[in-house]
Formats: structure tokens, sequence, C-alpha cells
């Protein structure tokens, strides 16, 4: 018998049932709706990550400390290179991180504090992320400003109140961008917008001497070092690491991450939300696969007696066999097709409307579509096989 | 064209073995028009089992259309059914999904014929027994006895050896039974082979043989041909 006459077939049953075989393909169309856009979400998120950590630069070396306590002073740690709290911690000051600028292989320097703070303009009131900088970081991190300018080594000595904004945090509080100028109050304090970013980000820039005192803030937790070029990077990477080491006698207090380290790290993390977002969603199809299974038995239940008058006028085993297996690889494969539409739909939308970065591949879309129909090989094999070993006069006298 | 020897078919019922056929032995001859009847429980539907290669003896011998089928596979007595037999049943058995027109092609898509060559055949045939004009028609939309001419119809489809029918009229009220034993009989006289199950006296009395079945055993030779080969 031509296959052809057999997909004909198969058609013709699910088309004799289009509410049922409807049903029936909305787990596999779900199924695979969720691993496309899931996937898609997952990879446009890695793209938007790296692409953000990759527009800082190569050269950059960022640096955090852990606060809590070093535990012992090491022997040979003099007195004078540190200051010791009551407590036992060391605490680096602005002044030893600036000084690595005397090294070489060091163009920029900018320790950091960030925190979170209430910001009101006018009647408007949001908690924004803070970030207190020294003009150094503008360098560091490549920002790119829309307007107005920077915070300038003056800003820092005086602890000027004054700010530069992100695009979507201006946005916010007066509603559009043209914000220069103008005065914010952030946890009470008045401050003068001196520039806006260029970008979407809601952050408040502020100098770090004033973010430090605002944030309560006395030893510093992080710092950003630029090299002076991309040659240099392990060398400012050395000398931030003896400069530390020095301080702190133990090099579990402190982690140095290179721009590649931390893609690596970012890479890592999306990955693992990706293939979580694709498992959770392959779970949906396999479930899906499940209930095509169910309806099949069903269906060849019913269609007892039809497989009966197939076998008395002349049909094979493997003609019912073949009969039901197309039936339910044709159910899965078109939920998978129609679960693939949808899912590029929706993904249109999540990227027009949402504002979204996906980022669909043909790759996943594959898979999805050959894993239904794997999916409709596996479960559609017991229901078959077990039609095709009906009795003919078993079958023809069931009713 | 049939012949049976020393048939046997038993079946459980619990822990007793009952002999529903117990040793029969049947001859029939190409173009011959015979009627095996007997009573319900007399064996007469499993011997029609075995005939038709739906089922196998325990025992005995078959030879069908000059092959020995005794000992012939699941998959070689489909074969058999497909090519060679046509089955007229009593329930009428068509696939009330299909149309008249497809109903009659079943057959000759499990032989492989082509389209064009099926369509042209199932027209043939269903004009040989006058619903032509119908054959866009599903099972449903059909009366009684329409629906027993389109299986008559698929049995002719695939121009087989042998019309096996099951109580054919045995769903119909008197007169399209009547129509359809003249069908039957204008068959036999076009040159077919055509064995009748029946229970109805009346009817096997219009064949010009009838095989008596009782208790699993054929009671009369109804015909000198009852010879061993």
């Amino acid at each position: 018998m031509n296959p052809v006459e057999t997909v004909k077939m198969a058609f013709k049953a699910i088309w004799a049932n289009k509410i049922r075989s409807f049903l029936t393909m909305l787990g596999v169309i779900i199924g695979v709706m969720s691993v496309t856009v899931l996937m898609a979400i997952g990879q446009g998120t890695t793209a938007s990550v790296t692409d953000s950590i990759a527009a800082m630069g190569t050269n950059m070396l960022s640096v955090t400390i852990q606060t809590r306590r070093t535990g012992f002073g090491g022997p040979g740690m003099s007195r004078s290179t540190r200051s010791t709290s009551a407590k036992g911690t060391v605490s680096l000051t602005a002044e030893d991180v600036l000084a690595l600028k005397d090294d070489a292989s060091i163009q920029y320097v900018s320790p950091t504090v960030s925190g979170s703070l209430t910001v009101k303009a006018g009647s408007t009131n949001t908690n924004a992320s803070i970030m207190g900088v020294y003009p150094d970081y503008a360098s560091i991190v490549n920002t790119e400003l829309a307007s107005g300018r920077y915070i300038i080594d003056a800003d820092v000595e005086n602890r000027s109140a004054v700010c530069v904004v992100g695009a979507e945090l201006a946005e916010e509080l007066f509603g559009n961008t043209n914000v220069v100028d103008n005065t914010l109050h952030v946890d009470g304090r008045k401050f003068r917008i001196v520039g806006v970013l260029d970008d979407s980000s809601s952050t408040l820039v502020m100098p770090f001497t004033l973010a430090q005192r605002m944030l309560e803030s006395t030893s510093i937790t992080s710092f950003y070092v630029s090299a002076a070029d991309a040659s240099s990077v392990d060398a400012a990477q050395t000398a931030v690491e003896r400069f530390l080491y020095k301080k702190y006698q133990d090099d579990s207090t402190y982690s140095i991450m290179n721009q590649e380290e931390m893609l690596e790290a970012m890479e890592e993390t999306t990955s693992t939300l990706s293939m979580m977002l694709g498992g959770i969603a392959g779970i949906s199809l396999l479930v899906g696969g499940i209930g095509i299974m169910n309806i099949m038995l069903v269906s060849v239940t019913e269609r007892t007696r039809e497989i009966g008058i197939r076998k008395a006028i002349g049909a094979k085993r493997r003609n019912i066999l073949l009969q039901f297996l197309v039936e339910s690889v044709v159910l899965s494969g078109m939920g998978g097709v129609l679960g693939l539409v949808l899912g590029y739909g929706l993904m249109h939308v999540l990227e027009a409307y949402m504002g979204m970065q996906v980022a669909a591949s043909a790759g996943v879309a594959q898979l999805a579509l050959g894993f239904s129909m794997f999916v409709g090989v596996v479960f559609g094999l017991y229901p078959a096989n077990k039609a095709s070993k009906l009795k003919p006069i078993d079958a023809l006298h069931y009713s | 064209m049939i012949v049976m020897q020393g048939i046997r078919k038993e079946y459980r019922m619990g822990d007793n073995i009952v002999a529903a056929l117990d040793g029969v032995d049947i001859h029939i001859r190409p173009h011959e028009f015979v009627s095996i009847i007997g009573p319900s429980g007399s064996g007469k539907s499993t011997l029609m089992n075995i005939i038709g290669c739906l089922d196998t003896a325990d025992e005995g011998v078959y030879r069908f259309d000059g092959l020995d089928i005794t000992d012939y596979t699941e998959n070689e007595l489909a074969t058999i059914r497909g090519r060679k037999i046509g089955f007229v049943f009593q329930q009428f058995n068509l696939l009330p999904k299909l149309t008249a027109q497809e109903n009659v092609e079943l057959p000759l898509i499990y032989q492989g014929m082509s389209a064009s060559k099926r369509h042209k055949r199932s027209r043939e045939v269903l004009e040989r027994v006058g619903l032509l004009e119908r054959m866009h028609h599903k099972p449903t939309e059909l009366s009684g006895g329409q629906q027993q001419r389109v299986a008559i119809a698929r049995a002719l489809a695939g121009d087989p050896s042998l019309i096996l029918a099951d109580e054919p009229t045995g769903n119909l009220d008197s007169r399209t039974g009547a129509d359809v034993m003249q069908l039957f009989h204008e068959l036999h006289e076009a040159g077919n082979t055509i064995v009748l199950i029946t229970h109805d006296a009346q009817i096997a009395a219009q064949t010009p043989r009838a095989i008596h079945i009782h208790d699993g055993k054929v009671l009369e030779p109804a015909h000198e041909s009852e010879v061993i080969i």
C-alpha cells in the first residue's frame, strides 16, 4: 500500500474528529510554543547581557571586596598600610585605591558605592538605584551622555549635590529626558541634575564622596580599574592583585574579575537559565505526547470494528500499524507546526509590544518540531501495535 | 474452489472444550452458488470464518482456489482475503466516514491499485449494483438495501474468486432482501462463485445447492460432489 494513501487516510481520520484532534494536539502545541518562546527569551537575554558587557570595553577589571571579617592580621602586615577597625576588619580608603593609578599598566581607577534610595521630583516618588563614582568611571565603562556633563573631580572633592540620571529615570520623574539643571531630592536632599545618560537605565549617578555619606558606607567594597590598553590587562590585574594581597594577606576576601571572566560567568548563568526553561517546556511536550497516546488508545477501542472491516477486506497487520502510527505522527507534527506558528507570533508580540529581547533560532524550531514528531512516534507505537494485533473476527464482532 | 477435509475447531467455555466444528468436509466447485444453512449455534459462523480466512482451523486441511492454505500465516491469509474473497456481511460493515465510492475502493487501496484505476473500477462495480448516481453519499445517507448493494460492490471490486455472504438479507425487509438475492443470482449467472451463510430455509431454498450444518457437522451431502479428493 502506497504511503501517500496512508497519510491521506490519517488526515481523513483526524479531520473526521476535528475538535478532539485539536484538543489532542493542544498539548503538543503548547509544548512546542513554550519551548521556542522560552528558549528565544533565554537566548535573547544572553545576547543582551553579553552585548552590554562587551559595550563596556575589554580593558575593564572589576574588584569586589567581601565585607565580612578578615579574621586575622597576618605576620609581616605593618600597621601603617592598613587601618583596623574595632572589629578587626581591614578597610580600604579611596586614596588607597586611587593610588593604583601610579602603576603604568593602569589608566583609570574608580571606587564605587551603590545602594538604593528614594528619589523625588515634584510630586513623583520612586526608588532608584544610586551609584557613587569618581569621574574615571565614565571612561572605564564607556559611558555616553545624552546631554549635560558627567561627575567631575571638583564634585567629588566638594561633595557637590549634583547627579547624572539615566534616561528611564528622567522619563519616570519628569516625563521627558530634557532635564539638565532641574532639581530633584534624594533621600530628602536637594540635587541638581547635570547630565543625562545615553542609555535606558534608571540609575542615578552622584559623586562618590557624597554617595558614601548618604549610603552610610565607610569602607570601599568595590572598585573598577581600566588597563591602559588591551595588552596590559594582565599586568593591571597583577598590580591590583599585589595591592590587595598586601592589604588583606588573604586572597579569599576579594575577587577580581576581568571582562572575559565576567562574560563567561554571565554566559554560564544565562545558558543554565535557557536550559532550565527549555527543560520545563520539554516536559510539557512530553505531557502532550502522553495525551496523544491516551486519545489514540481510545481511538483504537472506538474503531475496533473499523479495524476488523479493514482486515477482512485485505489489510495486513503492517497496514493497520502504519495507519495508526501515521495518524499519531501527523497529529503531533501538526501540533508542532501550529505551536511554532503561535510561538513565533508570541515572540513578535513580546518583542514589538513588550520590548523584550528575543532571539528566535532555526535550530530550536527544528529541534522542537523534530521532538514533537518523535513524541508522536513513541507514544503512537503502543496504540498502533495494539490496533494491528486485533484479530479480524474479534474486531468484526465488536460492538 | 473450496476443499475442506476433517475441519475441526474447538472453543474453551470455562473448563469445557466445545467443538464448534467437528470434522467438516466440504467441496465447492468454481461458479457454484451454495448456501450453508444451520440454526444458530450450529457452527456455521465458525465455518464461514474459516472459509473466509478470518480464522484458522485447529485440525483438518483447507484448500482454497488450488492453494493449500492450511498453514498460512496471518499476513498470507490477509493477502488471500484481499485478493480472492469478497465479503458481504449482515451488518453491511461499511465505514461510516467514507462515501460509497471510497468504501468500494478500500480493498483496492490495500491491493496497491493506482488512484485512477481504482476510480474506474469502483464506478464499474457501483454501476453493476445500480448505485452509480449515489456514489458520493455516505452510508448513513443510504437505505439498508442500498448500503448492502455498496457492500456487494465492494466485494466485487477486487474481482474475487469467491463471494462470501453472511446473512446478507438478515437486516433487510423482505422486498429489498429479495432484490439483493436477485442481484446474487445475476452475479452467479455472470460466473461468480458465491457462498451464502444463512439460518433461513427460504433463502437457502433459492440457491442451487444447500449444505446443512448442525452441531458442528455437515448433515447431508446435498450434491454428488461431496467426494474427497
